[in-house]
């Protein structure tokens, strides 16, 4: 189980959701034995402004309005419950923490559109690494973005990690064989590789990443192990889109959900996880070297409803 | 999703006899389409509902235009209603009476700040000596991007150097613009959370410091729900002079825009459409408007069309087509003409139901391929161009030689071309133009 300090953590993190739900669900319900429309109506206010889209809301608010009957539900916590309930059944399925075996080469990808934290989560999953005890290196598969190779080397000091790269706009294909090579040489740790942000609508990028996999596969069998795609808990229903195609173009096999010490839900990861089974396997909550996190669907959901 | 919401509206109109007028029912029907269409579009639950009672109000009782349905009228008012809320204002950037003026950006981390500001540094410069400098000294190698990008378009960027406070850097960086005939500074701000106090409190600093003549908000077309909350907290606590979009060549719907609109009332400048750095472009509510319904971004192709295309080779090209005698030639002229417009697949991406990734892949829209089939075509004779017919085997394998390409490919681009060919004829016939404009509601 996680720590007490990370529930407090995340639960700070999600305060507003937290007062705002809790709030309006407890004013609506005091005195008030009967559901009516205004109530559901309410309620679904609270999760579309959770990001959880109007569809999806709706499925779910009527889902819930079925699951019971309306003499049995009295009072907000019985709502809460079943609402809960329902959220984290949907996490739950596809609940799936990375589990990285000792002694073997493991290759993870983080892909993701601009700006959504590739780097910093990748610093930040090193340092998590390295604390297991894993031994991890850094690629800078990032040619692009001007010094993005210098970002990744900095975290790369940071949690005394090498990195590999080469020159800006060397082709980031040749910078992960480089990489592999030192599987070859005996090199049996992680390798995180960076790779530029890309919106998901550039094709030619797409095909970029497409071959970067490709090498990394044909030097690797079975690598890469995971694709992470690092998703902005501040981004609204795009992140469906986003999702759908990283995952049937690129193959992603986890999220990482970063800035969730905003004040943005991140409630979208919930509809990913209902239409594409796709796991959340970290949380981003802060810019320090220890603000990652294992992701837990109870307690994702109980920060947001308790 | 909601590619054809004026489909789906249609639908529900079609049930209604009473054309002539919208009543009450119908336009409640048809709002309800477009609280969802709004909402799936991320543009604020409280904005949307606003939103749809005022467009009632303006709806029941208006007369239905001859020439459209009820559905596409209440589209249209919704539509110029989305147009009205969002634009009225000029893009322009005011500098104010003090040399250097300093414009500073401001926003979370990610929204894209160190490119727009390389991006804004680009388009003054035209008229302006700009001046950039990074007071961003939390995120690793953030000066070292700025300075790349400053030095890729020439402008001058201010070098911190040892020092280590951002309020210090900017102020130092106005001094030395001001000593060096700079007559813009743009300031890079850090990426913050709007409820770090901490980080929050510094932004002010900097805004007494300097005395900005703009502050800018950076905002990720992207953003969620989240987006009113953060643009307020922005604006109350260092105020914000206008907003710039950013993002906007992905195919999100950018509900963002009318919610920002809606909270700080301060207009929308520019767009950030792309990596490049010349992708700025002034922002069109009324495009803005049509993507936010999910219309897609016919206007911008346009008038990106109308922009880059040689109006002579357009005569030329339209006169051919009416004649039916499209040749070879003209296809290649063509295909100049679409290169010039940029890569293929921006111009794709805008056509509405086009910008799924599916369909862009089964059309290949690579540049490359262009640059083999001018070859193909530069490698035929004049006879060859204007009558494809007489290409047999033996001119197709010379025709591959000489152009450094294969029989197949030169058979690919004949395919191509009699597709293309046949499709021209479509419009030139009666109803052809009016076939295709079906497809779009205005």
């Amino acid at each position: 189980m996680v720590s007490d300090s990370f529930v407090e953590k995340l639960k700070t993190g999600l305060t507003k959701t937290r007062a705002a739900l809790t709030k309006n669900l407890d004013n609506l319900v005091f005195g008030k034995k009967v559901l009516d429309r205004e109530l559901f109506g309410k309620l679904e206010e609270l999760l579309i402004t959770a990001d959880m889209g109007p569809q999806f809301t709706s499925d779910l608010i009527n889902d819930v309005k079925e699951r019971i009957s309306r003499n049995e539900l009295a009072n907000a916590t019985q709502i809460k419950n079943i609402l809960r309930e329902r959220m984290i059944a949907i996490l739950g399925q596809i609940a799936n923490p990375l589990t990285i075996p000792e002694g073997q080469p493991f290759v993870i990808m983080a892909i993701g559109v601009n700006g959504s934290g590739k780097t910093t989560t990748i610093g930040k999953l090193a340092n998590l690494l390295r604390n297991a005890g894993h031994e991890v290196m850094l690629v800078a598969a990032d040619t692009f973005r001007a010094a993005a190779i210098e970002q990744l080397e900095v975290w790369g000091s940071r949690v005394q990690s090498p990195v590999i790269k080469q020159k800006i706009n060397a082709d980031p294909a040749a910078v992960v064989f480089d990489a592999l090579m030192r599987v070859k040489a005996g090199y049996r740790g992680v390798i995180i590789v960076d790779t530029a942000g890309r919106l998901h609508t550039r094709v030619n990028l797409m095909e970029e990443l497409k071959k970067i996999k490709r090498v990394i596969s044909k030097e690797l069998l079975g690598a890469p192990h995971e694709i992470l795609l690092v998703l902005d808990a501040t981004t609204g229903q795009n992140a469906v889109i986003q999702a759908k195609i990283f995952k049937e173009e690129i193959g992603a096999s986890g999220i990482v959900l970063t800035k969730l010490d905003g004040t943005a839900k991140g409630g979208v990861v919930i509809r990913i996880a209902s239409e594409l089974a796709l796991p959340v396997r970290y949380i981003g909550v802060g810019e320090g070297l220890n603000d990652l996190r294992v992701f837990e669907s109870q307690t994702f959901v109980a920060a947001l409803l308790e | 999703m909601f590619e054809n919401l004026a489909d789906k509206l249609e639908s529900i109109f079609k049930k209604l006899k009473g054309r002539g007028v919208l009543n009450e029912q119908n336009v409640n029907d048809a709002l309800k389409e477009i609280r969802m269409a709004l909402l799936e579009a991320d543009v604020n639950f409280k904005v949307v509902k606003d939103f749809i009672e005022d467009v009632r109000l303006r709806a029941i009782g208006s007369e239905v235009l001859d020439s459209i349905t009820p559905g596409q009228q209440v589209v249209k008012i919704v539509h110029e209603r989305l147009v009205e809320l969002m634009g009225g204002f000029s893009a322009n950037i005011k500098f104010g009476a003090r040399i250097p003026a300093a414009i500073m950006l401001v926003g979370l981390q990610g929204c894209g700040k160190t490119t727009t500001a390389a991006k804004l540094a680009r388009l003054l410069s035209k008229e302006k000596r700009v001046y950039l400098v990074s007071a961003d000294v939390y995120r690793p190698a953030a000066m070292e991007q700025l300075a790349v990008l400053g030095a890729q378009i020439n402008a001058g960027v201010f070098a911190a150097g040892s020092l280590k406070d951002p309020v210090e850097i900017c102020a130092r960086a106005l001094d030395e613009a001001k000593k060096e005939g700079y007559e813009v500074v743009i300031i890079d701000t850090a990426g913050r959370l709007h409820i770090d106090d901490l980080l929050m409190a510094e932004l002010r600093k900097i805004k007494e410091k300097v005395n900005p003549a703009e502050i800018i908000y950076v905002a990720d077309s992207m953003t969620g729900q989240d987006a009113v909350n953060v643009g307020n907290k922005f604006n109350e606590l260092i105020g914000i002079d206008g907003v710039i979009m950013t993002k906007m060549d992905g195919d999100a719907r950018g509900g963002a825009a009318l919610s920002l609109k809606a909270v700080i009332g301060k207009p929308i400048k520019f767009v950030g459409m792309g990596e490049k750095i010349d992708a700025l472009e002034v922002f069109h509510p009324e495009r803005m408007a049509s993507r936010i319904l999910g219309m897609g971004d016919i206007l911008s192709l346009v008038e990106k069309a109308q922009a880059t295309f040689d109006e002579k080779a357009s005569l030329q090209l339209e006169k051919s087509i009416r004649k039916n005698n499209f040749s070879l030639e003209d296809f290649r002229n063509q295909l100049t003409q679409i290169k010039k417009m940029g890569p293929l697949k921006d111009i794709l991406g805008m056509i509405p139901g086009l910008g799924k990734m599916k369909s862009l892949k089964d059309m290949q829209p690579d540049d490359n391929e262009l640059v083999k089939v001018t070859a193909i075509i530069d490698s035929m004779t004049k006879k060859e161009r204007y009558n494809y017919l007489i290409l047999d085997g033996r001119r197709r394998k010379r025709i591959a030689l000489g152009s450094g390409t294969s029989v197949q490919d030169v058979n690919r681009l004949l395919k191509n071309y009699v597709d293309i060919k046949k499709m021209m004829k479509k419009i030139t016939q009666k109803d052809g133009i009016k076939s295709l404009r079906r497809n779009f509601p205005f």
